[in-house]
């Protein structure tokens, strides 16, 4: 924060360092989503295993989907003021 | 099977209730208690991107091949990752140019083009068509499901007047015109349509799931047991892993990503609901990540379906499409079935509706009303309220649209699965792509780069997608697609100059968005834009950083309200546009509408307003038809901004100039306050001083003045009357050493000696003095403290006055004869803590927190001890000069117990005249 | 007659000089040591007048002044403040209660004593 204080009007720089921080946030889960659902990491899960039952690839593909909205929501709901 | 009779009735109660939904949101809006002020309700009217095809496609897809229905709902979910970024964007250009659609959106960018935003309607209108004739036949066929007895086969199609879709078409029609053209106001916005959208969601999401429990719990024996069955099964095993038999092929997996994550940014109706109609910003943040998790839940039992399906109707089945409602049917489960059918219809309705309200808009503002405005009976001098007009283009435009729907069932229908279909649409919106994020996030595409681009990729969309898949079903010769045309085999439409090895989805996709960008990027670079177009870009890409009020008005010329206020009311009705242009008077702060001053931004304010209800582009021609313009060129726009900029940072300055000067007037006042309360302070002490220094003269000289007019008193009284004199004479000057030397210290003019002090010793011979007068009061006098105590710094003679003040004002107070006074000393690593507890009344709770002031003395009357009232205010100052703290201890049991702390580090504490005083002092 | 004076104080040396000046004068002298002792015995020995002083434990002068205006029985007790407040302010405030005369500490018992007739005399 003490780049904020040296900025003109410090009330107004603080909001947008967060905000900056908060589109970072985002566009690496964007970048991470990109990749956890492409070529190559997407055979990672090509398994003959089951997880309670559920054969490990689509049971992965729904987990790690599940993930990506859990932090996306925690990241929208996180800077809610 | 279910009877046809029940299947419409319940199907026809349904949409019944949808209405009922929409009329109270409309009536609640009305009563400006908006329902869809909500974020969830706002999530919920988002997941109108889940179809029919959704609904029935994807367990068809699941069946043939695996998860490959997942890409469909990936790609929205990464799209809402960055929504805060984009979305958001889309957002606030949108409400600030109250843009109505996005055709409205990409023509308004490249400068109010009426001819770019007639492309991209057009370019909607026929990629659109076949995802509502995938609608129709999806509503047509689960119709045919469950009235159809189970082995029989689906009656062969009859007349036109006996086909169901057609019926379910006009239906359709019917709903969509009530929903979004049911009122006169033409403006963008549709509370009751997002009402009743977000409930029909509710309602596909609970079917789907309500069929998805029974085939895994009812039909089975729970997931594990409907998993086992399949892996066990060999022709169902491949569906379950990656590769199914070939390998898996990443980029059809990526490439159908990429067109769902621009889909669900750009197609009509997710751009009308998330966009539109979006009334709150900050509902993004949570639509964000519930819209997504919607698309987990309501996929969530799609593989569990289809294999329930191929498991228990053996696999093979090619009906997998509908096994939402065959598989209850057949399980003996027909209210179950009926319910899933609602939920499919719910899916389709939902998307038929927003769709056509969203295209009618725009084939009625980008493509009909340019037309005819153009005409003399219409055009911009003429007269006449056209809001009945505009609502009759667009209810035909639905109608309009339907029917092309329907028409395109006839066609192709038959041949495709559902999900083909829906990416054929998919496809085509995906060409927006580049000019419309182009157009946010880069100031350089230009109109033309934009019409090429568009051009360019749904020119290729047409030849290696469209027109094969209307060939394929038989209404053409497939002879092009095999050999090309006139035998060219460079230009076959799946093997794009000999591009081979890509599935003809991917293959189109790489194509036409290739040329599309290419030609975007390539003509925007080439040509200079117009002035329009700059000044539009720079509104669109630095949308953020100005706000509609403060940002630069780009245009030039002269106006007259008395042209423009009519103009409004043509399309928007007489009454809105007198509300509006009062609501302008107001905010300019004049009282009359005709004192409104016709400058750029009154122009700006009515093109904005007429945009709401016609679209950008035509606004623009209407607006410039009853105004005259200057024409402006690409340094008039540079000059504009650069004086719209300067106005800002003057109104920062500004801004930042008045901050300063309320902070200043601010610190004024709380000054005067002090001091105003500082001189009452001083007014209190004077008064109190005066009447504490009378009271004694009072007796001396009524006592003295008896005497001189008695000369022969009896000498016992006038003993008696000198010692009061001479009593009252010591209280005098007692009061007069006391007040001055409080003046000192709080002045800071105090003299401080100080020097190593040794607390106990100290104490030890203030209880010497004092020894006399507490024998005099037959009191006990303890001493508790350490034998060894460290030296303090301070000056011993005021330590003295303090310790000696404690114990006389003990003396004072405890019991005749019965009295004790405990002294204790404690210290530990900070300071030493001293008490004196003595025996007496104590301190009623009500005057502990004045004992500190001055001239406020315990006891009263007859039994109020000797004293000045500045004994305890003067001790509490001396201890505070040597940074302690003197208090009286709240609850000490018996008795009252006065106690003071002094830190170790007082020799820290320089005795500078400055820090001397209290703080609280005159 | 003998005339009943009250004399309310909280300074016991205030209060010997004045009961042996209201004595020596040859007045019936009743003694009160604050405002609640005072306003008992003004209703209870209904004096002729009192001398009373202003800053008082229990009651104020002042607010001993306004209770005795308000009841009528009490209305021909002359009351005469004494203060050692010398504020204007402060006199008008004890004149508008209802007081009959003023005086400030430290008075002149000459002064003091022919107030006190003054006071009594046209009553009589």
């Amino acid at each position: 924060m003490r780049t904020c204080a040296a900025a003109r009007n410090p009330l107004e720089r603080a909001p947008s360092m967060t905000a900056h921080l908060h589109h970072q946030r985002l566009a690496a889960l964007f970048a991470a989503a990109l990749l956890l659902f492409n070529f190559p990491l997407l055979a990672l899960w090509d398994r003959e295993l089951t997880v309670f039952g559920v054969p490990l690839f689509p049971a992965a593909l729904f987990f790690v989907w599940g993930v990506l909205i859990a932090l996306l929501a925690w990241s929208m709901e996180r800077t809610q003021r | 099977m279910l009877s046809a009779p029940l299947l419409v009735g319940a199907s026809f109660a349904y949409l019944l209730m949808l209405f009922a939904v929409a009329w109270y949101g409309d009536r609640r809006a009305r009563q400006g208690r908006s329902i869809i002020g909500n974020a969830w309700v706002y999530a919920l009217s988002m997941a109108v991107y889940c179809t029919a095809w959704t609904y029935f496609g994807s367990v068809g897809r699941a069946s043939t091949s695996g998860v490959w229905f997942l890409p469909i709902y990936l790609g929205p979910t990464l799209a809402m990752i960055v929504a805060w970024m984009v979305v958001r964007k889309m957002i606030r250009i949108t409400r600030t140019y109250r843009l109505t659609s996005i055709a409205d959106f990409i023509a308004s960018r490249y400068g109010k083009s009426p001819t770019l935003a007639g492309m991209v309607t057009l370019i909607t209108v026929v990629g659109i068509v076949p995802y509502i004739a995938l609608q129709l036949k999806a509503v047509a066929s689960g119709y045919a499901v469950l009235t159809t007895l189970p082995g029989e086969a689906v009656a062969a199609a009859g007349p036109w007047w006996g086909d169901s879709t057609l019926y379910v078409a006009l239906t359709l029609a019917g709903f969509a015109m009530v929903f979004g053209t049911r009122h006169l106001d033409t403006t963008e916005r549709h509370e009751g349509m997002v009402a009743a959208i977000a409930f029909e969601s509710v309602v596909k999401l609970v079917a789907f799931l309500s069929v998805g429990l029974f085939v895994s719990y009812s039909m089975f024996d729970g997931l594990g047991d409907l998993f086992a069955r399949a892996l066990a099964h060999p022709e169902l095993r491949p569906l379950l892993a990656l590769e199914q038999g070939r390998p898996f092929t990443y980029e059809q997996w990526f490439a159908l990503t990429v067109l769902s994550m621009m889909s669900v940014l750009f197609l009509p109706r997710q751009f009308q609901v998330m966009v539109v109609e979006n009334v709150d910003e900050r509902h993004l943040r949570r639509a964000a990540w519930v819209f997504p998790l919607y698309l987990l839940l309501i996929n969530l039992f799609v593989l569990p379906i289809a294999l329930g399906g191929l498991l228990h109707f053996g696999p093979g089945n090619t009906d997998a499409e509908a096994f939402v409602l065959s598989l209850p049917l057949a399980n003996g489960q027909p209210a179950l079935a009926l319910f899933a059918f609602i939920g499919g219809l719910s899916a389709a309705t939902g998307m038929v509706i927003v769709e056509t309200i969203a295209v009618s808009t725009m084939v009625c503002n980008d493509l009909v009303m340019p037309l005819l405005l153009r005409t003399r009976r219409f055009g911009a001098r003429a007269g006449g309220d056209l809001t009945r007009l505009l609502l009759l283009i667009r209810r035909t435009a639905i109608v309009g649209i339907m029917f092309l729907g329907y028409a395109y069932f006839h066609i192709a229908g038959e041949a495709y699965a559902l999900v083909s279909i829906g990416l054929i649409s998919f496809a085509a919106i995906t060409q927006f792509a580049p000019a419309a994020l182009g157009g946010m996030y880069w100031k350089g595409g230009t109109r033309e780069g934009a019409m090429a681009g568009l051009a360019a990729g749904f020119a290729l969309w047409a030849w290696t997608l469209m027109l094969p898949s209307i060939a394929k079903s038989g209404w053409m010769d497939t002879g092009f697609i095999t050999h090309g045309p006139w035998g060219t085999t460079l230009l076959r439409p799946e093997q794009l100059f000999g591009l081979t090895g890509l599935d003809n989805l991917t293959h189109s996709l790489f194509w036409s968005l290739l040329a599309n960008i290419t030609a975007y990027v390539a003509i925007s670079l080439w040509r200079t834009p117009s002035a329009r177009e700059i000044s539009q870009a720079l509104l669109f890409v630095d949308v953020f950083e100005r706000t509609a009020s403060s940002g630069p008005v780009f245009w030039r010329g002269r106006a007259q309200v008395s042209d423009l206020q009519p103009l409004i009311a043509r399309f928007l009705g007489e009454a809105r546009s007198q509300s509006l242009f009062e609501a302008y008077a107001r905010d300019a702060g004049v009282a009359r509408i005709d004192q409104i001053k016709p400058d750029a931004q009154l122009v700006q304010f009515a093109e904005t307003q007429l945009a709401g209800a016609i679209g950008s582009a035509s606004a623009r021609v209407m607006v410039a038809s009853v105004v005259e313009e200057e024409a402006l060129g690409l340094d008039d726009v540079m000059r504009i901004l650069e004086e719209a900029s300067q106005l800002r940072a003057y109104s920062h300055a500004l801004e930042d100039k008045s901050r300063s000067l309320e902070r200043a007037t601010a610190e004024l006042r709380a000054a005067n306050d002090q001091l105003k309360s500082l001189d009452r302070l001083k007014d209190d002490f004077m008064s109190s001083v005066t009447h504490e220094l009378r009271t004694p003269l009072t007796s001396i000289r009524a006592l003295s003045e008896l005497m001189v007019d008695d000369p022969k008193m009896d000498g016992q009284q006038r003993q008696h009357f000198l010692g009061i004199i001479v009593s009252e004479t010591e209280r005098l000057s007692r009061l007069v050493n006391q007040v001055l030397d409080m003046a000192k210290i709080e002045s800071g003019q105090a003299e401080w000696h100080n020097s190593e002090v040794d607390l106990r010793a100290l104490i030890v011979k203030a209880l010497d003095t004092t020894r006399e007068m507490f024998r005099e009061r037959g009191a006990r006098v303890e001493l508790h403290a350490p034998e060894h105590l460290p030296a303090l710094r301070a000056d011993p003679d005021r330590l003295t006055q303090v310790m000696l003040n404690l114990l006389a004002n003990a003396g004072k107070f405890v019991p005749r004869g019965t009295g004790h006074v405990e002294v204790r000393v404690r210290s530990d690593a900070r300071g030493v803590t001293v008490d004196v507890h003595d025996n007496g009344p104590g301190v009623p709770a009500e005057e502990r927190a004045l004992v500190f002031e001055r001239f406020r003395q315990g006891g009263h009357g007859v039994n109020r001890p000797a004293g000045t009232g500045l004994g305890l205010p003067i001790s509490r100052q001396i201890i505070e000069h040597f940074g302690g703290r003197m208090w009286l201890e709240p609850d000490p049991g018996q008795g009252a117990c006065f106690s003071f702390n002094l830190p170790w580090n007082t020799q820290k504490n320089p005795p500078a005249p400055a820090e001397a005083g209290g703080g609280d002092t005159p | 007659m003998t005339y009943k004076i009250l004399i309310a104080d909280d300074e016991p040396n205030i209060l010997i000089s004045l009961e042996f000046l209201m004595k020596r004068e040859g007045f019936d002298v009743h003694i009160a040591r604050d405002g609640i002792e005072a306003l008992d015995a003004i209703t209870g020995q209904r004096p002729d007048l009192v001398l009373l002083d202003v800053m008082m434990p229990g009651k104020t002068g002042f607010e001993v002044c306004q209770e005795v205006r308000a009841q009528d029985a009490l209305k021909d007790v002359r009351i005469l403040m004494l203060t050692a407040k010398g504020r204007d302010t402060d006199i008008a405030k004890g004149l508008a209660l209802g007081a009959d005369a003023y005086m400030t500490k430290p008075f002149s018992t000459r002064e003091l004593v022919q107030k006190v007739r003054a006071m009594l005399e046209p009553a009589a």
